[in-house]
């Protein structure tokens, strides 16, 4: 909402810096965007009169003209312009002035442009003439007579005075933020009464008492008649007859300019205006073109065809409600007019329309048609339909206080249930307890009638009735915001809440922070990636027609198919990533990922699906392997207080390369795959390198963690290590032969490490070596070298036995 | 015989002084106390000596041997020692090389800000809870108070799986599941991911963060809502920080504001990031509106509450100066990696 302070100050007294002007009204309420500065830098223009045009001898299209700009002499300044003639006032630049610019057909200049003397074509030029866009004024608001060509000026002027003072074009125009909850805000008059209630000065209302024409009514030439009334709470016309269509007088265009809006002639621009200072949107049609003098308010057939003002056709439909005449349509009611009674240059008698229609059908038409506009936003909104009254006056007052028309007497007014506010109770005890403060009901009050609010006090209850336009004031709560708003937010005190309550995160939120703390102390980064997901990664990760993961939960209405579904795996999005990096040459990269995927299934809450934690860690670059990552993994597993996990060979896993992939078995339940990933994967993320990946089920490592702790003493006795290294068939894997070592130690087996697996010379092929450290050891006793010897050879025997394994000299 | 011991014992001084290692000197020592030793020649010769003699000339004799005994290990340790320094001298290590160091992961600056901000909000009493991204239409905006036609409902504004279920928008649902669940006292921030159809561009992300907050209990007044967030603002940005709030409207608390932080960078007195005002906006707040806290089944008579809610991402920004929001979902390593 664009205000020009100026014309604010039509309403009420502003005494204060426009810079405290904004602050304040921040502070009670109005936040604003911008303050812009119109007509500002502007230097050294002046208003001249045109005293003669001559040919330019050495150029067609340039004149030599000699302008009075209130000197002795005449300034002489060649101009290309062709719209100027002798009489003219029009805006100079002299020598040395500057115009914020941009000058006609060049691009727009940081700081504006200085106008120096110069020679066209041989003819000295002192200065130039210049067009509303050349002084700063934004395009979409020149007045469509001055679009082209020098601004002429209308009225009179002493030559030579400076434009700025000539045209009152300074003022400052603060855009304040309207929150959806104060529509009524929308208005000239609406910010008045915030900065009435903000400053303490009083509110004045706008002349809307016309003189009017006793001889005609306006029920002479039309009746009005509401059809459907709950699209429709009134509808309020006005005839005015003898009009004269001309250009607004200077004032009235440079405020619809300053608030944004193109003057195109009086009687559109008074509507406009009045739309501004009311927030009520206006219509006026030229009654010639309103049929049978009805206007009935009703709604079209589905698939009526009406052309709005702007010449397009347009397909209504059975709930968009529409102004007819007696014979057809002629406005979209809040949206826009027809074509077919537009005001035209001839027109001379008008129907001045202000109706209150209904937000939700004029959105809901607006939407379907495609069609939006200044009227039909105002609409949505929601407005007093009290305005509707008050604003055709005022349309009515302004045509004749502009001469622009004699308006007849009284109005046609179908209103068929009158709105009325209700008044609400106010508990000033509760006012005072919700905000912390201790104001006396009478301060409330006060309060209250400075924001036009009518209130009665008993005691602790005020009874406030607000005045109509404020259509958010319901109940009690609606009352504090006021009270605080305009006490003000900076006056509240300064406490801590009382009482005390325990801060805890659940035992999952720890796990979580727990298996971030170990992951980031093994080496490997954080990422954070999207929970919407294309479906394509789950075919570029190979995933089985099949599986649970296919089942996707998909968005209606996304931004992309890139990020259409919800992720049901984080492997995809950690690919991308690692295949990010590569491609940016980070040669080594350890990351992970802990967030949600989502399940399609109702075991969730209600409707909604399971949402399920998982963890996904990766690797890739100089040094890892398969092993660097399960080792890392193992010291996540031990530091969550994981344990009894295995690792058994999986061939199925269709991102993993088939013969490095392992599945996490822990106690029969599956937590988990780690592996390499397939190289096919990895090509299709171009991804040139092995890239190691671990899939965990975080629930699963929930459900699974166990943090109990329990000291075991120190060893008192000396350990007895044996190494043993044995040839075994390749497919014998390393931990079934610890699986039997471990069966076979007796209670004396400590330990078992492998430190050596050997392939080649003098193996034979098909065959391993591998070489394992046993430790022995009894808690209560010096082991001897038989009882060590006795247990190691049954070991030796068992895995001779139960593995093929054949002992190698040492 | 006395005269060669003092001969001895002069020559021995001398090529003490000589010894310029302790070779020499194990090697002088054989020469003079070895076997086959000068001083063990003459000890050996003192058996043809006199008795009274040979007493004599052996108290000389072990005198001096005791003599060069304790020069050749005074000299001895004196080369040691030197030895030593020369091994230190030589071990010399440039200390300016780069240090080998074990690779530790980085936090994610969106999670690094997340545990900031709880951090802060646990010390101060908050348990964190938590709700699920994908929402109903109920907990996301009819329980919030939000308009029948508020236009932050429409399909160009949210994401929708169904006409009713759709992903959450903000994570102020949590605050209605939170009511429903616990009896006040309640005290709980909620952080957690956000959903709007926003396309992306370098201050928008379709996806994004947000903390929620909610105190409600007996007496909770807006001047707490103002000491609780004053005392986070100033554990987060510094003792300096100071704090603004405006007037302002959200659906689901009234009277609602937003709060403003004294600029981090230049402290207020104006600069790029506070874009000249000496402030920046951190986060929307206000007291919880009863129709909320009924939705929750609380007694809007007997308790009030406020609640707030700030953009991670926007605090993650500022804080670091990240001018892309993309950036923080590209996860470079590179980019990652700047905020240990």
């Amino acid at each position: 909402m664009l205000v020009p302070v100026q014309w604010l100050k039509e309403y009420t007294d502003i005494k204060v810096s426009t810079e405290e002007f904004c602050d304040r009204m921040i502070m009670s309420g109005s936040n604003l965007e911008t303050v812009e500065e119109f007509g500002a830098g502007i230097q050294g223009v002046v208003v001249g009169k045109i005293v003669s045009i001559e040919k330019h001898p050495d150029a067609d299209k340039l004149v030599i003209t000699q302008i009075d700009t209130g000197k002795e002499e005449t300034t002489q300044i060649v101009t290309g312009a062709a719209n100027i003639s002798v009489g003219d006032y029009v805006p100079v630049c002299l020598h040395g002035s500057h115009i914020p610019g941009p000058l006609h057909g060049q691009p727009k200049q940081p700081g504006g442009v200085t106008i120096k003397r110069g020679k066209l074509r041989g003819v000295a030029s002192d200065g130039m003439l210049c067009s509303c866009s050349e002084l700063g004024i934004e395009d979409k608001v020149v007045p469509v007579k001055h679009k082209d060509g020098i601004w002429i000026l209308e009225g009179e002027y002493t030559p030579g005075t400076d434009i700025v003072e000539a045209l009152n074009l300074r003022d400052s125009v603060v855009d304040f933020e309207i929150t959806p909850n104060r529509p009524d805000c929308l208005s000239m008059i609406g910010m008045a009464r915030e900065a009435s209630a903000t400053f303490g000065t009083p509110l004045r209302y706008p002349d809307i008492c016309c003189k009017a024409c006793a001889e005609e009514k306006s029920s002479d030439y039309i009746s009005v008649e509401i059809k459907k009334p709950q699209l429709c709470r009134r509808y309020v016309g006005r005839v005015v007859k003898d009009v004269k269509i001309a250009q607004s007088p200077w004032w009235l265009q440079k405020r619809l300019m300053t608030a944004g809006m193109r003057p195109i002639n009086n009687i559109v621009d008074i509507t406009n205006y009045v739309m501004l200072e009311y927030g009520q949107p206006m219509h006026a049609f030229d009654i010639r073109n309103v049929k049978g003098g009805k206007i009935i308010v009703d709604t079209a057939a589905e698939g009526e065809s009406f052309v709005t003002l702007d010449g397009t056709q347009r397909t209504l439909h059975s709930d968009s409600l529409l102004i007819k005449d007696a014979e057809r349509g002629v406005a979209l009611a809040g949206i826009m007019g027809g074509l077919n009674s537009e005001i035209e240059d001839d027109t001379t008698m008008i129907l001045v329309e202000g109706a209150n229609f209904n937000g939700d059908n004029v959105r809901s038409t607006s939407k379907k048609l495609g069609l939006r506009t200044e009227a039909s936003s105002r609409f949505e909104k929601g407005i007093d339909p009290n305005l509707t009254e008050q604003a055709v006056e005022r349309v009515c007052r302004l045509i004749e206080l502009l001469g622009a028309g004699t308006v007849l007497s009284g109005t046609v007014d179908c209103y068929p249930e009158v709105y009325r506010a209700q008044p609400v109770y106010v508990r000033a005890s509760r006012v005072n307890q919700v905000l912390g403060i201790s104001l006396s009901a009478s301060e409330m009050e006060g309060i209250f009638r400075s924001l036009e609010m009518q209130t009665e006090a008993a005691g602790d209850v005020i009874t406030v009735t607000p005045p109509t336009v404020r259509q958010d004031l319901l109940e009690e709560v609606d009352f504090v915001e006021e009270i605080a708003r305009m006490y003000g937010y900076d006056r509240l005190p300064v406490t801590l809440p009382a009482g005390n309550t325990q801060a805890a995160k659940t035992q999952k939120q720890l796990l979580r922070d727990m298996a971030k703390g170990e992951l980031l102390g093994l080496g490997f980064n954080e990422i954070q990636t999207y929970s919407f997901v294309s479906p394509k990664g789950l075919d570029a990760i190979r995933m089985k027609e099949d599986a649970e993961g296919r089942k996707l939960i998909r968005l209606l209405n996304p931004l992309g198919e890139d990020t259409s579904v919800m992720r049901t795996t984080l492997l995809p999005n950690m690919l991308e990533v690692l295949a990010r990096n590569y491609t940016r040459n980070n040669a080594k990269v350890s990351a992970f990922e802990l967030g949600n995927t989502f399940i399609n299934n109702h075991s969730g809450d209600g409707p909604l699906p399971e949402e399920r934690d998982a963890l996904c860690i990766a690797c890739y670059g100089e040094g890892e392997s398969f092993y660097t990552l399960k080792g890392a993994v193992c010291q996540l597993l031990a530091g969550l207080g994981v344990k009894e996990v295995c690792f058994f060979p999986e061939a199925e896993e269709r991102a993993y390369h088939p013969g490095r992939c392992a599945k996490l078995l822990r106690q029969g339940e599956e937590i988990g795959v780690l592996g390499e990933i397939h190289p096919d994967v990895a090509e299709k993320y171009g991804i040139g390198t092995r890239v190691y990946c671990c899939q965990l089920n975080f629930d699963a490592l929930y459900a699974a963690a166990d943090h109990t702790k329990s000291y075991r003493p120190l060893p008192k006795y000396p350990a007895v290590a044996r190494d043993i290294a044995l040839t075994v068939k390749e497919e014998v894997l390393v931990a079934s032969l610890e699986d039997v070592i471990r069966k076979n130690g007796k209670d004396i087996l400590e330990s078992v490490a492998l430190f050596d697996v050997y392939r080649g010379k003098p193996i034979k092929a098909g065959e391993k070596s591998v070489a394992f450290n046993l430790t022995y050891r009894a808690a209560d006793r010096t082991l001897t070298d038989e009882e060590v010897s006795t247990v190691h050879g049954g070991v030796i025997n068992a895995l001779a036995q139960q593995c093929g394994a054949v002992l190698r000299e040492m | 015989m006395q005269n060669q011991l003092k001969t001895i014992l002069e020559e021995a001084k001398e090529q003490l002084k000589n010894a310029v290692s302790l070779t020499e000197a194990e090697e002088l020592r054989v020469k003079l106390l070895g076997k086959k030793g000068k001083m063990t020649e003459i000890l050996r010769s003192m058996g043809s000596l006199s008795p009274e003699d040979r007493k004599q000339m052996g108290m000389i004799a072990n005198a001096t041997r005791a003599e060069i005994e304790g020069l050749l290990s005074e000299r001895m340790n004196a080369l040691k020692e030197m030895q030593k320094n020369a091994r230190l001298q030589a071990e010399t290590i440039d200390v300016t090389e780069p240090g080998v160091s074990r690779k530790l992961g980085t936090k994610h600056p969106i999670s690094i800000t997340i545990d900031q901000v709880c951090q802060v909000f646990t010390s101060m009493g908050f348990s964190v809870v938590e709700g699920p991204e994908i929402e109903t239409v109920f907990y996301n905006f009819d329980a919030l108070n939000a308009p029948k036609n508020h236009p932050s409902r429409d399909m160009s504004d949210t994401f929708y799986i169904t006409d009713d279920v759709l992903l959450r928008t903000q994570t102020s649902p949590v605050q209605v599941r939170t009511l429903m669940k616990q009896k006040p006292p309640i005290k709980v921030i909620a952080p957690g991911r956000c959903f709007r159809c926003d396309t992306p561009d370098a201050t928008h992300s379709p996806m994004f963060h947000q903390i929620e907050g909610l105190v409600v209990g007996e007496n909770i007044t807006m001047a707490d809502l103002k000491g609780t967030l004053d005392a986070f603002a100033k554990q987060l940005f510094g003792p300096e920080a100071k704090t603004k709030f405006r007037p302002h409207h959200f659906p689901f608390t009234e009277p609602s504001a937003e709060m403003d932080v004294s600029c981090f960078k230049c402290g207020g007195t104006g600069c790029n990031v506070c874009k000249g005002s000496g402030w920046i906006e951190i986060l929307g707040c206000g007291m919880v509106h009863p129709h909320v806290l009924q939705v929750g089944g609380v007694d809007t008579e007997k308790y009030t509450g406020f609640a707030f809610g700030m953009g991670v991402e926007r605090v993650a920004m500022l804080k670091y100066g990240i001018d892309d929001i993309r950036l923080l979902y590209e996860n470079d390593m590179r980019f990652i990696e700047q905020f240990r």
